[in-house]
């Protein structure tokens, strides 16, 4: 790809794009979100035409028109949402679009004997190709994408943020998988935000900025500090600032808390000023029991106490009287209404304020939203603007603000920078301090353990459902908190202090 | 100041914009009957026979609009609306004053609707099949309570609020359409202006959005649901004052005028959008066009494809608009 411009409307998306992969290469795609990765990638899959520039696949003009083209040409995309039809089977999704068929019937007996060979030869034969996609996990769902991929006969597999949604083990074997494509001599663009899976899985990296190639090279000849440096475009003083905050009154008690079937029999304390992480794999039950806290899922036994006051599950709108505000983990499906306003959105859960008497005030409002769109530099023309006209970044700002907004004195905060660009990662960081310094109690899970580990004051690790002991961050570090999540016996050694 | 300005401009663009299909679409409509039948379609008889026209459909249409915006639907309006002007004429034929008349059929109305929004909200069943079934209960409701036939009954000043020509002549509307204006006026307030109107739209936009935010949904949903019915059942006393008797097999099907209507003006099947004056101009398109159709003589089936292509082109219109920022 060279010189790849692409403008919608006043925006200019890219701005001169030089991207060139070799067959069998692993290439991280990097950027901050609104670099434009997303944009090339739309452009290299035939969703979008480049107004300038041009494109080359095996020495060959390609200019393709529409995605379907694309495919054929052997461009597959696998999106950071996973695009399954969760309903059909294993082998009818690896098979979706290039179904096999004899005289209008399909040929089910060789597709199923083809896609348990592809399966097999991604290093995973145990997976059953007649089973219904909906019955499994995330990552063996990715691992069904790339196995569509291949059964597209795929020269070039485009990874938009694979891993965002899978557990540390389900990410390992990712990379394992990856590695195996490109043995294959197909070539992987690997799209990121993590410096650790570049280092993982990458041999060579491009990093993208406002539209523009910034720097390509091989990843063993940079070191992480002029990555970032790269995306950001300035030095971060420091990826994990640090404020002071002190620890107060006991802000939330949980006594054998169980959820419907997780979390069962977590219990735990969290004073205000205090920042607890919970770490542990996806499907351990750490979101559930944010939920069940909040009354967004049902408890079935145990108690919450909140700032003293003792009950056994209520609902979302008695939690949020109470001060207690939840970040979802799932942004685009809970945590927003994507086709509603950014004022709208950041109000939603406290519109008092903005009442007059019976009415609503729109002008107040959207003064209630400026506010916090200014303090936390949400970055957008119009407060009036669709939340999904957002980068991701600045939803979840938008998302965050929402809480501000309630004056929530106890957030629980569910993978709060998922999806995030590092710039925003940081700013997100320094505000979840600054609140705790301000005597906010915070819970947050995160599936990231540096983050955990760096902003932390004491981690407690969930596994299967079991929410094991907070022990402050200065015993823990990422081997210890690995073990434990994937475990869930491992006890970490207890560092002398000091 | 300017910045501020233009996008007050922008804002008040984009809500124009919303009208703008079926506010052109009724100025085509009329426009060509204007020009076919220039003294009779314009006449100030005829107008008003097309305002008083629009007033079941619209009342109808006031309902759906909270729904359809919340993301459900209400297949039950058509039965409610005769279940309504069957209990209105039983209690004038028994010798009842009007008021309770009137009272009675707005209850009967809110009946089915709390009825629907229970079962949606308690026995979590989607509205499409709750009110497919309360269109067939409520539509075998009226019919056994009339015993299977119209029920005749004193007008009792009932009929007074659909005449033409209203009495005393100053109205220039009849009550019914001047119920219809303020009723509407009121309902754009609820939905633009006030918390509950503001949580209808975050429930159809995402309903889980909306319950982590702290939104009632269920208590909103039943409210939404009874409000519906309410509307129905005005709409019910209304249809009796016009037929002056109460029939059970009235408003076969009107439900799904009263969908279109809401379409028509915006509003999506998907919920999180609509308004209370586009789902009005969409009642007004369809009556019009039913009068005009009347007026010149043209077959009814042709006014059916006519509404059927109407239906379609709006939503495409729509699907378009939103297409492109």
């Amino acid at each position: 790809m060279r010189g790849v411009h692409k403008r919608f409307g006043g925006v200019v998306a890219l701005a001169g794009v030089d991207l060139s992969v070799a067959p069998g290469e692993v290439h991280a795609l990097l950027g901050e979100n609104g670099a434009g990765k997303s944009t090339l990638m739309k452009v290299l899959s035939g969703a979008l035409e480049p107004d300038a520039g041009t494109l080359e696949l095996d020495g060959h003009g390609y200019a393709p028109r529409g995605t379907l083209q694309a495919r054929r040409r052997g461009v597959a995309m696998i999106y950071q949402e996973l695009s399954l039809a969760s309903d059909l089977s294993v082998a009818q999704n690896v098979m979706l679009g290039a179904e096999w068929q004899r005289a209008g019937f399909l040929r089910r007996e060789a597709m199923g004997r083809h896609v348990r060979q592809l399966l097999g030869s991604l290093g995973h034969p145990e997976i059953d190709p007649d089973r219904r996609v909906a019955e499994l996990g995330p990552g063996a769902r990715q691992l069904i994408e790339v196995a569509r991929a291949l059964a597209h006969d795929a020269q070039i597999v485009v990874m938009d943020e694979p891993t965002s949604s899978l557990s540390a083990d389900d990410s390992r074997r990712l990379f394992e998988l990856t590695r195996r494509l490109a043995e294959r001599g197909i070539s992987v663009i690997y799209i990121t935000h993590f410096l650790e899976e570049v280092r993982a899985v990458a041999g060579r990296f491009t990093v993208l900025r406002d539209g523009a190639t910034v720097v390509t090279g091989a990843v063993a000849e940079h070191d992480n500090d002029s990555l970032i440096e790269a995306m950001v475009g300035r030095r971060l003083q420091e990826a994990y600032p640090s404020l002071p905050h002190e620890a107060g009154e006991v802000a939330l008690e949980l006594r054998a808390l169980s959820g419907e079937r997780l979390p069962q029999n977590a219990s735990l304390g969290l004073r205000r000023g205090e920042i607890l992480g919970i770490a542990g794999l996806v499907g351990a039950g750490r979101s559930e029991l944010l939920r069940a806290l909040f009354g967004l899922d049902a408890v079935r036994a145990g108690e919450i106490a909140i700032a003293g006051v003792r009950d056994r599950g209520k609902p979302p709108w008695v939690r949020l009287s109470q001060g207690v505000g939840l970040l979802s983990e799932k942004r685009k499906e809970e945590g927003l209404l994507l086709g509603r306003s950014i004022v709208e959105n950041l109000t939603l859960s406290r519109l008092e304020p903005a009442r007059r008497g019976l009415l609503l005030d729109r002008g107040r409002q959207r003064q209630l939203a400026e506010r916090w769109i200014e303090a936390l530099q949400v970055r957008a023309g119009d407060p009036w603007a669709s939340v999904g006209t957002l980068s991701g970044g600045n939803q979840q700002k938008v998302a965050l603000a929402r809480l501000l907004h309630q004056d929530a004195e106890l957030l629980l905060l569910d993978e709060p920078t998922r999806g995030v660009d590092v710039g925003s990662k940081a700013e997100i960081y320094r505000l979840i301090l600054e609140l705790s310094s301000q005597g906010k109690a915070i819970l947050m899970v995160s599936s990231y353990l540096p983050e955990l580990l760096g902003i932390c004051d004491r981690i407690a690790v969930m596994h299967r459902g079991q929410l094991g002991e907070a022990r402050p961050r200065a015993q823990w570090d990422e081997a210890s908190l690995m073990a434990a999540s994937s475990s869930g016996v491992a006890i970490p050694e207890i560092r002398a202090h000091g | 100041m300017a910045e501020s300005n233009s996008e007050r401009q922008r804002a008040l663009l984009r809500r124009l914009m919303q009208w703008l299909g079926p506010f052109l679409a009724l100025l085509l409509v009329m426009g060509l009957f204007a020009v076919l039948l220039p003294d009779r379609f314009l006449s100030s008889y005829n107008l008003r026979t097309v305002a008083t026209q629009t007033v079941i459909v619209g009342l109808g249409a006031l309902g759906m609009t909270f729904v359809i915006i919340s993301g459900g639907i209400d297949l039950s309006v058509g039965s409610t609306i005769a279940l309504s002007s069957v209990v209105t004429a039983l209690l004038l034929r028994d010798g009842h004053g009007p008021l309770l008349a009137l009272l009675s059929a707005l209850l009967a109305g809110a009946a089915v609707g709390l009825c629907n929004g229970l079962l949606i909200t308690r026995a979590r069943i989607v509205p499409f099949i709750v009110t497919l079934g309360t269109m067939g209960i409520a539509r075998g409701l009226a019919k056994y309570l009339a015993d299977e036939q119209k029920v005749n009954a004193p007008a009792a000043g009932l009929g007074s609020l659909m005449a033409k020509l209203p009495e005393p002549s100053w109205l220039l509307l009849s009550p019914g359409v001047w119920a219809l204006l303020v009723l509407a006026a009121l309902s754009a307030m609820l939905l633009s202006r006030t918390v509950f109107g503001v949580h209808t739209y975050a429930i159809g936009s995402n309903e889980s959005t909306a319950r982590l935010c702290g939104v009632p949904v269920e208590r909103r949903k039943l409210v939404i649901y009874t409000l519906a019915g309410l509307f129905a059942g005005l709409a019910g006393a209304l249809q009796f004052a016009r037929l002056t008797v109460g029939d059970p097999t009235t408003a076969l099907g009107k439900e799904l005028d009263v969908i279109a209507a809401v379409v028509i003006g915006g509003g999506s099947l998907a919920g999180g959008s609509g308004g209370v004056l586009g789902s009005l101009l969409g009642a007004f398109l369809m009556a019009v066009l039913a009068n005009g159709c009347t007026l010149t003589g043209v077959p009814n089936y042709v006014q059916e494809i006519l509404v059927g292509a109407i239906i379609i082109v709006a939503v495409a219109v729509d699907r378009y608009r939103h297409a492109r920022p």
